[in-house]
């Protein structure tokens, strides 16, 4: 069996004589290779099987039996074929209902949604029917790592806009201000964030919202983690006035639904911004596939969506206990009001985040990743998933503590 | 109840070991406060005992486990009562309910082996006054018990790193 290492090695391999680099592209050539996957590798390399990940992106729970039997059965009763391009009637119908009543958002599933292979087609989407070469996408950092690279893809330039601790890792008017070039297009808003599990009041969203309008922006607002708000409901930039129009929503079902190994998402906007996104997504993808599809309609029936309550009640529970944790054994950690991340500071160590997430995995077997991957404003920090049993949690935070006593 | 105590036995119930402090830091709630509730619902035996579920079926000296329907007849003026109990208070008697339909209560009956459940329930439950009849069903396999399932899941197969 191929291992997922190698393949990276291949990624990486510098241009032999006899490669094939010469023919690539110039965009693809440019791609940077993710720092994340060299982590990734150094863990995963790892034989040893002691090692607590805090370092996962995703639920620690499975998909709830329930929609994983109501897609069983469709493959049973044969439905395997092409849906229409934008999905199903059906799941659109109830993405529409599900944002009326999450976001009081209402879009017309015969013209606004689309439905995506993972929030992650939506992105890349949105992103190729905007940006033409030249135009500045505004980036705040830190942030989910395929935004920059995605925007190369295009020709566009990416511009990190940093973010505080001090801020709770929200974006300001001034810096997003200050970053504002007469080639700004496109703002990409991902709140709740990964990795600092930060998110956007309304009233935080406000002052963005104006000047996205004086600057004439279009707002990517990345939302997979909007369900994922602890203590306060999340708030969509589309539902402030003005904005629904000028607001691309990528939101999908990975997070909140535990599904991520299904690829299912979407993606709402204007009629005219969604109509192109589905003329790219139709040649290039044709639909997502359609056991997804039941599974996420499935998704977002009552008993679905108790589940996802059940869910998120349980990763609360889970922020609580390592918040605290982290700010016991000494390091301080801002309080994240959304996603499943904390986002601790190891500055006090004095070391970078790179060389302390790699002597925590080969000396404390604590995985987590280094919060430079993450874009300007993540150096010295740590990424840490608390999606898992709260055993292991209580273990990592004993592991990363004496980690702590020992390096003094 | 209060929302405090059913979220405490949300949380017991999945693991009895947590620790007050951890538990009040999971609710965000002081520590005394859930320690005070804790002790308040042992004391009023809404919480019972403090038990371990256990797969019997991998440690060596095997239980068998059988479910019996016991009709049998109500006394005036005490119903099920006296009968329910004269049978619970067996050590070999796991639980015991009353049902609605055809039969009256359920008896569960651990016991070493085939014979053993046998001769109790012909010796001492059959012979039971009240007891019209019994029907003996044995316990071939357990999935799951008490939201618990025992089928071994590879419980985590994410990948160790994500973005």
């Amino acid at each position: 069996m191929i291992q997922d290492h190698e393949i990276t090695q291949t990624m990486m391999k510098p241009a032999g004589v006899r490669g094939m680099q010469q023919y690539l592209n110039a965009s693809a050539r440019a791609i940077p290779p993710s720092g994340i996957r060299r982590f990734f590798d150094l863990v995963s390399t790892s034989k040893d099987k002691d090692i607590i990940s805090l370092g996962v992106g995703e639920p620690d729970f499975v998909t709830p039996w329930r929609v994983r039997d109501a897609a069983v059965y469709s493959l049973e009763k044969g439905k395997t074929q092409y849906t229409p391009n934008a999905g199903t009637p059906e799941l659109r119908e109830a993405i529409a209902r599900y944002l009326h009543d999450q976001c009081s958002l209402d879009y017309d599933p015969g013209k606004e949604i689309l439905v995506t292979v993972g929030g992650s087609e939506g992105i890349d989407l949105a992103l190729r029917a905007l940006i033409e070469p030249g135009d500045e996408i505004l980036i705040p950092e830190p942030t989910y790592i395929p935004y920059s690279p995605l925007s190369s893809l295009v020709g566009g330039v990416a511009v990190g806009i940093e973010t505080f601790a001090k801020d709770n890792f929200k974006l300001t008017a001034e810096s997003l201000r200050a970053a504002i070039t007469p080639r700004s297009k496109v703002l990409v808003l991902c709140y709740p964030s990964n990795p600092t599990g930060g998110i956007m009041t309304y009233e935080d969203l406000l002052p963005i919202a104006k000047i996205a309008e004086e600057h004439d922006l279009i707002v990517i607002s990345d939302e997979i983690y909007s369900e994922l708000t602890y203590g306060t409901k999340h708030v969509s930039i589309a539902s402030l006035p003005g904005m629904k129009d000028r607001t691309i929503l990528v939101s999908g079902f990975s997070k909140a639904f535990a599904m991520t190994g299904w690829r299912m998402g979407y993606a709402c906007g204007h009629p005219d911004l969604i109509g192109a996104m589905l003329r790219i997504h139709q040649y290039t993808i044709m639909c997502a596939p359609i056991m997804g599809q039941v599974a996420a309609l499935e998704s977002l029936s009552p008993h679905g969506l108790e589940e996802k309550e059940r869910m998120i009640e349980s990763y609360n529970q889970r922020r609580r206990l390592v918040v605290q944790g982290f700010r016991q054994i000494g390091l301080a950690c801002h309080e994240p009001q959304g996603a499943f991340y904390a986002f601790p500071s190891i500055q006090s160590t004095g070391m970078s985040s790179e060389e302390f997430a790699q002597r925590l995995v080969l000396e404390a077997k604590v995985a987590a990743v280094p919060g430079h991957v993450f874009g300007k404003g993540g150096e010295g920090f740590l990424r840490c998933c608390y999606a898992s049993s709260v055993s292991q949690l209580n273990e990592a935070l004993e592991r990363i503590g004496n980690f702590l006593n020992k390096i003094k | 109840m209060n929302q405090l105590k059913l979220s405490i036995l949300d949380l017991l119930k999945e693991d009895a070991r947590l620790q007050a402090s951890t538990i009040a830091t999971m609710l965000g709630a002081q520590e005394a406060e859930v320690a005070a509730a804790i002790s308040e619902m042992e004391r009023d035996h809404v919480i019972v005992k403090y038990a371990t579920v256990v797969n019997w079926s991998k440690v060596d000296d095997e239980k068998v486990t059988a479910l019996i329907e016991v009709e049998c007849t109500p006394e005036r003026g005490r119903g099920f009562e006296s009968i329910a109990e004269r049978i619970y208070l067996y050590p070999e008697v796991k639980s015991v309910y009353l049902m609605s339909g055809a039969y009256d209560l359920c008896v569960e009956i651990e016991g070493k082996n085939l014979k053993e459940v046998a001769s109790f329930v012909s010796n001492k439950l059959s012979t039971i006054d009240s007891v019209i009849s019994t029907k003996t069903f044995f316990i071939l396999k357990k999935y799951k018990q008490d939201g618990i399932i025992f089928e071994e899941f590879e419980d985590d197969n994410r990948l160790l790193v994500s973005p």
